[in-house]
């Protein structure tokens, strides 16, 4: 089960919350309730430079001056302010969401890899696995992921996620069957850049964790869409794979087909299953992986999830239903079903 | 002292009224156990060994064999087998061999530990209908890939590989030496390899000739007896593994008696005719890790870096941090066998007191290995006691790369685990080098038997992995997510950092 929904607008146009809540909506069979989530793109441009750091708190006390004695240390908090959110019905506070924009001072960070996004993981592993109370979940610069356990409309209104604008959303109604639904297990996983929403269950989960923790990534969400995040930045910006090879080393082709392959492909494609094996994802599942400039969906080898793509315009949709698609957008121009393992990548063209 | 004879191991009974003389018994008994008095088989109990041979060969199904029961007093701590080695060692003041596995009462991990399956959530996979992939690549990975973009627009490969042997199945035979066993068993065993598209090893006996053909499937050995060992057996291999120690009997050498060193084994091995082919515990070029690098180096320049070379250890208490060791010294793969490995010969106190567990050793190695961030630039090769295919997927589930068996293969050949192969008279023509014996042994028909018990367990790791969702063996390496342990204590759960059944 699970249903996603995403869309890029590959010119980069605002697009608000309102048409992705009700596509998301429609999809409410496919979820139990537990768990709902938005990300959006572009959401915040005043403090495009900073990092967004969403964090949600178990009270206010403890873990938040952590959490605050932490990044003054490593860095500057340009601005910090409780996520707004709106209780109705059955959505009950359970964390509070607060974001800070935030800049990692890397001088202080000398002895290790130097770049910002390596000083803002170490971060985020320290402060989800060493202070109670406190979860880092959305860490991107310019975007927001907004998620609870509840509905998709419940999550929706909850942070008025209608009010929200960006050129590139996704959205996942959970139905989770590995772990109990949870406000951090719920869709989208975010990681820096990326951000993932998965249909499925990673049955690698076990291979891709241990793999990811002798690169330095900790595991902490409990399910199995964390690696996925890791993953894409582990191959995507770590190695510099480009998106089309970085969903080859996710899902590759059989060895079969590698084998038919001419000279110069097989190698490549043989290389990259010598190296990413522990990478490549097992188990059913549909996936769209995101990043500033780019949204790749694509599903397992076999396809035992259903995805669906369509354009209309400057439009890429991807979806695990077309009727979720076209409460988007009722004339799409072109809607096709992708091969299983074969990537669509919708890209920014500005 | 005077020490009497002990009793009867095991009893032979002869059905007299089954029996027609046709004296195959007395012909197939290479430990001299039957002999016909008038119109009558007699057998002498005390010099059998339970192979099983008699059995397999009485047209008539008129032998019976029973394990004896225990005539000593009864005694929980001065068991049967204290007393007789004892005895033994009373009356010859020796170290006592014993062949095969260890054979104490130990609690099997394996058997501990239970597999995982799909219902509802996630599907199954049926491999009779979707691509199953057991392909592997042992040796040195890279730790990425680095791609440049074409004008075109495709992808050049920029990383350049190092060679690896391309696996069809993650099953390997391991290194029983041209010696040790016949040529007849080491060539079943590697047209067997050949068919299923996978490797087994030399041992440190050579490369005889008639292995020439299936050189391509071999992996030869360079042991601290060294012996065998020149360009021409390096050139010929696929891969070159040192061995420094094995499961059976760590920290000890090898030692193959002089009666076993006929002409061939001779030539082969390169040692004099009826000599004492000895094997010193250490290689005496060998006393650091640097001296290892050294040796995988130099085996390396001899064979041009065209060939991975292999590293066996035996599973000792430390083993995580010298594999590591092993890993950063060059060597493309490291082997680790486990106190269950089979053996020609080991004294019988080193096979059943000394090492650990493979289970527990390969989820050592593979932690120190992902912990300093090397795991996937090294290979694991699991061995020692693997029995069946859920020791297999057991194994490569707790990080294994792929498994050596040993005793599994010379079972397929008939092998009844008598536990004398250190006689050199080997009834079903494995373990001996007596020309009357080997020729029991028909290549083509016993090479079928190894292929099919590869075949058969490839077969059934893929219905595993099938049920656990999973369709290529690089997502069930190092799945210990797969695993829950049944009945193991808090402490051995964590050496094997898997949960309990249940969680």
């Amino acid at each position: 089960m699970c249903g996603i929904i995403s869309v890029i607008d590959r010119l980069g146009n605002s697009m608000d919350g309102e048409a992705i809540k009700k596509a998301l909506s429609l999809m409410d069979e496919r979820g139990s309730g537990e768990g709902a989530g938005y990300a959006v793109y572009g959401a915040y441009p005043d403090y495009a430079d900073y990092y967004a750091l969403h964090v949600f708190y178990d009270n206010l006390l403890e873990p938040k001056a952590a959490v605050e004695e932490l990044l003054e240390k490593w860095g500057k908090i340009e601005h910090s302010e409780e996520i707004p959110t709106y209780s109705s019905g059955r959505m009950v506070k359970k964390h509070i969401p607060w974001r800070y924009f935030f800049k990692p001072d890397t001088s202080l960070f000398a002895n290790r890899e130097s770049k910002e996004e390596d000083a803002i993981i170490s971060l985020i592993i320290k402060i989800n696995t060493e202070i109670n109370g406190a979860l880092v979940y959305s860490s991107g610069k310019n975007i927001g992921v907004f998620k609870a356990s509840g509905w998709p409309e419940e999550v929706a209104d909850f942070y008025r996620i209608q009010d929200y604008e960006g050129y590139l959303w996704l959205a996942h109604n959970r139905y989770p069957t590995n772990t109990s639904g949870w406000w951090g297990g719920a869709h989208p996983f975010n990681l820096l850049d990326w951000s993932v929403i998965h249909n499925g269950e990673i049955t690698s989960y076990g291979t891709n964790r241990r793999y990811l923790e002798s690169f330095g990534y900790k595991c902490t969400m409990l399910t199995d869409t964390e690696v996925v995040a890791y993953l894409a930045d582990l191959l995507g910006r770590r190695h510099e794979l480009p998106p089309e090879m970085m969903v080859k080393a996710l899902a590759p082709p059989f060895w079969d087909e590698i084998d038919e392959m001419p000279e110069k492909d097989r190698n490549l494609y043989t290389a990259m299953r010598m190296a990413y094996g522990p990478a490549m994802m097992n188990g059913p599942f549909a996936i769209v992986v995101a990043r500033p400039d780019y949204i790749a969906g694509f599903t397992d080898r076999i396809k035992l999830r259903p995805m669906v793509a369509a354009e209309a315009g400057d439009r890429l949709y991807i979806s695990s239903e077309e009727a979720a698609i076209r409460v988007m957008e009722p004339n799409l121009e072109n809607i096709w079903m992708p091969d299983a393992g074969e990537p669509v990548i919708g890209r920014l063209r500005r | 002292m005077t020490t009497g004879a002990t009793p009867p191991k095991y009893k032979i009974k002869i059905d007299d009224d089954e029996c027609m003389l046709c004296e195959r018994c007395i012909d197939n008994c290479s430990y001299g156990v039957f002999r016909r008095e008038g119109q009558k088989i007699v057998a002498d109990s005390r010099k059998c060994t339970a192979c099983h041979r008699c059995i397999a060969m009485c047209p008539r199904d008129a032998i019976t064999l029973i394990e004896k029961p225990n005539d000593y007093r009864s005694h929980p701590l001065w068991t049967r087998d204290a007393r007789e080695a004892i005895y033994k060692q009373a009356n010859s003041g020796q170290i006592i061999l014993s062949g095969m596995g260890n054979a104490r009462d130990y609690p099997i991990i394996f058997d501990r530990i239970v597999l995982d399956a799909c219902q509802v959530t996630n599907p199954s996979i049926d491999p009779l209908r979707e691509p199953m992939e057991l392909r592997t690549y042992i040796g040195k990975k890279p730790r990425q890939i680095t791609l440049e973009k074409t004008k075109s627009g495709d992808c050049d490969l920029k990383t350049k590989l190092s060679p690896n042997l391309k696996l069809e199945t993650p099953v390997m035979i391991g290194h029983m030496s041209y010696g040790a066993i016949s040529l007849n068993a080491q060539l079943s065993m590697a047209k067997a390899v050949s068919e299923m598209g996978t490797f087994m090893g030399t041992g440190e006996g050579g490369l005889h000739k008639k292995l020439y053909p299936y050189q391509d499937h071999m992996i030869v050995q360079v042991a601290s007896g060294r012996f065998g060992v020149d360009i021409n057996y390096l050139e010929r291999g696929a891969a070159i593994e040192i061995k420094i120690g094995q499961g059976a009997k760590p920290g000890i050498g090898g030692h193959l008696p002089g009666e076993k060193v006929e002409e061939e084994v001779s030539k082969t091995r390169m040692v004099p005719l009826h000599s004492d082919a000895i094997s010193p515990a250490p290689h005496h070029d060998i006393y650091s890790i640097e001296d290892l690098a050294q040796l995988v180096r130099s085996l390396k320049e001899a064979t041009e870096w065209k060939k991975p070379v292999f590293v066996k250890i035996a599973a000792v208490h430390n083993v995580a941090a010298i594999a590591a060791g092993i890993a950063r010294s060059s060597a493309d793969v490291v082997v680790v066998d486990g106190f269950r490995g089979g053996t020609g010969a080991a004294p019988r106190v080193f096979r059943d007191h000394v090492g650990i567990p493979i289970e527990a050793a390969i989820a050592a190695v593979d932690d120190k290995l992902r912990q300093q961030g090397i795991r996937n630039e090294v290979s694991l090769v699991a061995s020692g006691g693997i029995r069946d295919s859920a020791d297999l997927t057991k194994a490569i589930a707790l990080g294994a790369d792929a498994v050596y068996i040993g005793t599994a293969a010379l079972i397929a050949m008939g092998c009844r685990v008598c536990g004398s192969c250190y006689r050199g008279l080997c009834p079903w023509g494995i373990a001996t080098q007596k020309p009357e014996l080997v020729s029991r042994i028909n290549p083509d028909e016993a090479s079928k038997n190894v292929a099919n018990l590869i075949k058969g367990w490839t077969l059934e790791l893929a219905e595993l992995m099938g049920a656990a969702g999973i369709n290529s063996l690089e997502s069930l390496r190092g799945n210990r997510d797969r695993l829950r342990g049944y009945m193991l204590d808090e402490e051995m759960l964590k050496v094997l950092d898997i949960k309990p059944i249940g969680a």
